[in-house]
């Protein structure tokens, strides 16, 4: 039994438990929830300290589990880890307990709430862990129901029925399109087998043919980039994380969303190398529009939370980018980026959610002083603000230079345009937010806010907070594990590049041949 | 001469004479008992299909009617679809002022009609079974004779039934006249010769529209929403399931066994019937304010994704419809049983009665968003796997030829589409504002079994296929194509 399974499963149990608690003990429900996060994060920090390297090639994969589940598709639910996931995996568990945390103020309907949530957390944690491409979509699937009725019942707003059922319709869109991709790799193969091990083995040997790449490629390209709101498929995400409660947002906009770039990674990059080749281009144009065009958009918000749901969508083009520049550097930097903004979106999202809990309004013009009034939470948001920017010292700096440094060999003009966007942009909206909210006198006849009662409060916070410093100041860390996952992915990248070169070095023997002994041009 | 093959088929049809004349002497207190009881009976001739071996099929009047692995999935299909309709009609018979009885017997004739159209290797036992399973369902229709909807739904059906009825014996005769046979096996061989001949096509096509009518395909499905909406609810979860699946299981034979080479050139007409009813059934799905008809609707939308597995021309497609079919039993009963329980004191069946239904009945509200999911084609319920099959069998065959690619895009488009009126019911249920003052609902033990047991199995097929993916592949293994 893998650690991985009992990560997946811990939260599976508390869901199981949650339901069968009579519907008012408040008490037992938030202890269980609690308690299975909190294991569950125990078992990924350890699983994360113990890792100690992946072993050789593409396959390698360690604390490996396979169940046998449906033999005649050759579909099986098989867990490792290497490591590039297994910082997602440990920044997931975190993300969970920490929005469980902060989930205290959800009064109503608290069992059916923490049911959902932890089905929710069990969703995301399997599709990180699976490396098999059936139960990849299965789990990320499992976390769409939950999101809906979460965002309906709980959510915020009069946009909130809109928000959801848009927020829902895109997500099924993307993962539906990811699905028939998938399906396409299986098909397409030949290895009638749903196990990434064995398909990259096999297309490793027999790539597939280049238009077969380019349209697989594309619809994975489609699918995952609409769940990770790639423009202009985006618009769902900013309405979406505006509507949901608190922990909802931390769930979907720091940890979900990662899915669709992180199945790119893990299936597109390796599987269809000629593919990639032919969709780079493409896909750094669009990062562009993330980035720039969501950046623009975050700059006349005159809500907090759609801020903060703007200026998420603009760091996905971060991630992109790398993508897009199919280096190492550039790729181990996307999923640098990715998992430090994990931990700040779900930071941002928390204390945006503390401030609602207290005001029921999160228009930047109600609000004022807060660094008077409330100062723990006022300094985590200027830090978070600020970590958006890129500031060193934040684990998004150092995914973002690492990016950047990463896609300047390749598409040095997007790398111009992502910094000016990002940083300029950055800054301006981020700088804004702070002077307004938390700068300045404190606004007049507004209702005071109050700071965290006491440390167990502040501990959701602190832990993201946290474990932004931590992967800041020593990203060595994750990129050691990162990068030696990374070669094998950038090794099979190559290797496509390569069969191109000497396709396309082969052609101009066949005019010869046939005109036998002429020269032809 | 091989009567004992068909063994199943006599015994529920003498189980549907014992029901009638029991019926004569049961009190008026007790005449639920009767679908009790007539379930019972189906569970032990159930038991009893196990007993059967078809290794080898075996052919019976004259190579009429045959019994192999296909048509005994079926025959096990349709006892298990009866048994949950009987099962939910009790629950539904307080509403018959009278012949609750003539009910239950009547479903188990329409049994009889499905278990013998799974069997049908000659086109007058196929005419002749269509006939018994659509004129039981003319009465079943309109059982409510006091309301005047019934009434118009069964004479809707009725005149629909007889024209399709039309088309279809016309067709067989036109291929008569083409093949000189009726009978499958034979028609095979002919029809590998004939594959242009323009009488045998015309035939073909006729028989195809009528056999689209008890499917609910695009252009024949007309009757589908009026004839759902005011048919008894427990009819119109027969409807559903049994007879949708009786075409199917007609069609799949025809087309695969009888005339496989002619099918396989229609590919395009296929995938066009299918992308149509697709777009068709979840387009007209979003402004409904009636469940019923709603549900109606969307039965017409999974008849086209149904479609899809039959225009992907490939064993797997077949295998896929089966499973499919298996998921959306046990779904379409828990959600038609629901809404008995909900809807027996309104008698209203707009979607706004369920307004808030996890205060007034919490575990009701649940098995109907399950069912909801599970109908949306969400993990890890049944209707996801089977989706998931079908959309495997059709892109396996878009890799030889790209039109199949249009088709995967309208099945998205579909599910997409869907998911606005699947998840609008359950937005109704958990969170709608509007309030509504109705009485206590009455969930009777017998009720709670069957839901458990259709949320049990919702769920097991969802994430254990294994058993089911083996025995439709052997099913449909059956078939030769």
């Amino acid at each position: 039994m893998s650690i991985l399974s009992f990560i997946l499963i811990l939260p599976l149990l508390g869901a199981a438990l949650v339901a069968l608690q009579p519907g008012k003990s408040r008490l037992s429900i938030r202890a269980i929830a609690l308690i299975t996060t909190f294991l569950s994060m125990m078992l990924a920090i350890f699983a994360f300290v113990g890792f100690q390297g992946a072993a050789q090639g593409l396959g390698g994969f360690r604390y490996v589990q396979k169940i046998n589940w449906v033999e005649s598709l050759d579909i099986n639910y098989l867990v490792g880890a290497d490591g590039i996931n297994i910082g997602l995996i440990l920044m997931a568990s975190i993300v969970s307990f920490a929005a469980v945390c902060v989930s205290h103020s959800i009064e109503n309907r608290i069992k059916e709430f923490h049911f959902l949530m932890l089905i929710m957390i069990a969703g995301i944690l399997g599709a990180f862990m699976s490396i098999d491409l059936f139960f990849f979509y299965f789990f990320h699937e499992l976390a769409l129901v939950p999101t809906f009725i979460m965002i309906g019942v709980w959510g915020r707003g009069e946009q909130r029925q809109y928000a959801t059922f848009k927020m829902t319709l895109y997500l099924t869109l993307g993962a539906l399109v990811a699905l028939a991709g998938l399906v396409l790799l299986y098909v397409e193969s030949g290895a009638r087998t749903f196990d990434l091990i064995a398909l990259s083995q096999q297309l490793g040997a027999n790539p597939l043919r280049p238009e077969s790449q380019q349209l697989i490629f594309g619809f994975l390209l489609f699918g995952f980039g609409i769940l990770v709101s790639l423009w202009p498929f985006h618009s769902w995400a900013p309405i979406g994380y505006g509507a949901a409660p608190t922990a909802t947002a931390m769930l979907h906009a720091g940890v979900l969303k990662k899915f669709g770039i992180y199945g790119l990674i893990r299936v597109a990059l390796p599987l269809l190398p000629q593919g990639a080749h032919d969709w780079a281009q493409v896909l750094a144009w669009l990062c562009l529009g993330n980035i720039l065009y969501c950046g623009w958009v975050a700059m006349r918000q005159k809500d907090l939370n759609q801020l903060i749901g703007h200026s998420s969508v603009a760091h996905m083009g971060f991630v992109f980018l790398g993508i897009a520049s199919l280096s190492l550097i550039g790729l181990s930097g996307a999923v640098l980026v990715m998992i430090a903004h994990g931990f700040l979106a779900a930071l941002c999202f928390a204390l945006s959610g503390y401030l609602w809990d207290q005001k029921k309004t999160l228009e930047m013009s109600r609000y004022g002083g807060l660094l008077q009034q409330i100062p723990f939470i006022g300094t985590l948001l200027v830090m978070a603000m600020m970590a958006g920017c890129g500031l060193p010292g934040f684990a998004n700096f150092a995914g973002e230079v690492t990016v950047l440094f990463g896609a300047w060999q390749t598409l040095p003009s997007f790398v111009i345009g992502t910094t000016w966007g990002a940083l300029i942009i950055g800054a301006i909206y981020a700088l804004r937010a702070i002077r307004r909210m938390l700068h300045g006198p404190v606004a007049e006849g507004t209702i005071p806010v109050i700071d965290t009662p006491h440390y167990w409060a502040k501990l959701p916070y602190l832990l993201l907070i946290g474990c932004l410093l931590l992967f800041g100041i020593f990203p060595s860390l994750l990129t050691e594990r990162i990068s030696q996952s990374m070669k094998p992915i950038i090794k099979a990248i190559e290797a496509g590049n390569q069969r191109e070169l000497i396709l396309l070095a082969n052609e101009p023997a066949k005019p010869m041949n046939r005109l036998s002994g002429a020269n032809q041009p | 001469m091989n009567i004992s093959a068909s063994i199943l088929e006599i015994a529920v049809v003498l189980l549907g004479v014992v029901i009638m004349l029991a019926d004569l002497w049961t009190p008026p207190k007790y005449k639920s008992w009767l679908g009790v009881g007539s379930a019972a009976g189906l569970l032990l001739i159930l038991a009893g299909s196990f007993f059967l071996q078809v290794n080898e099929p075996i052919q019976a009047f004259g190579g009429m009617y045959v019994l192999d692995a296909f048509a005994l999935f079926f025959k096990r299909f349709f006892i298990v679809a009866t048994m949950l309709v009987l099962l939910i009609s009790v629950e539904y018979s307080k509403k018959f002022q009278s012949g609750s009885g003539e009910y239950f017997s009547l479903s188990l004739f329409a049994l009889s009609g499905m278990m013998f159209a799974a069997s049908a290797n000659h086109f007058a036992l196929l005419f002749v079974s269509l006939e018994l399973i659509t004129i039981t369902f003319y009465i079943l229709t309109s059982f409510l004779r006091h309301q005047i909807i019934s009434l118009e739904a069964g004479i809707k059906y009725l005149i629909l039934g007889a024209l399709s009825s039309a088309f279809l014996l016309y067709g067989i005769a036109l291929v008569y006249g083409a093949t000189g046979t009726m009978q499958f096996d034979a028609l095979r061989a002919q029809s590998a010769n004939m594959v242009q001949s323009p009488l045998l096509l015309v035939g073909l096509l006729m028989i195809l529209a009528g056999l689209g009518f008890k499917i609910a395909a695009f252009p024949f499905q007309i009757w589908a929403p009026d004839v759902y909406q005011g048919s008894p609810n427990s009819t119109t979860a027969f409807l559903a399931v049994g007879s949708k699946a009786a075409g199917f299981a007609l069609l799949m034979r025809l087309l695969m066994s009888a005339v496989p080479d002619v099918a396989l050139s229609w590919e395009p007409l296929l995938m066009g019937m299918a992308a149509i009813t697709i777009l068709y059934g979840n387009l007209c799905a979003l402004p409904q304010r009636n469940l019923k008809r709603l549900l109606g609707y969307s039965s017409i939308a999974h008849a086209g994704y149904l479609m899809m597995g039959v225009a992907a021309m490939s064993l797997n497609g077949s295998g896929a419809i089966l499973y499919y079919l298996s998921g959306y039993l046990f779904t379409v009963i828990a959600a038609f049983l629901v809404i008995i329980l909900v809807m027996q004191h309104t008698g209203a069946e707009d979607i706004i009665q369920l307004a808030q239904l996890h205060q007034r009945a919490p575990g009701l509200a649940g098995m109907l968003a399950l069912s909801m999911v599970s109908l949306a084609g969400i993990p890890p319920l049944a209707g996801f796997f089977g989706k998931f099959l079908l959309l495997r069998a059709v892109l396996e065959q878009a890799s030889v030829h790209t039109a199949y690619y249009g088709l995967v895009a309208v099945a998205v488009i579909g599910v997409v589409i869907s998911l606005v009126y699947y998840f609008g019911i359950i937005r109704t249920i958990y969170w709608e504002k509007q309030q509504l003052v109705a009485d206590e609902i009455h969930v009777s033990p017998l009720s709670r079994v069957v839901l458990w047991v259709c949320a049990v199995l919702m769920i097991y097929l969802g994430i254990l296929p294994n058993r089911l993916m083996e025995a439709a592949s052997t099913a449909v293994e059956s078939l030769k194509f």
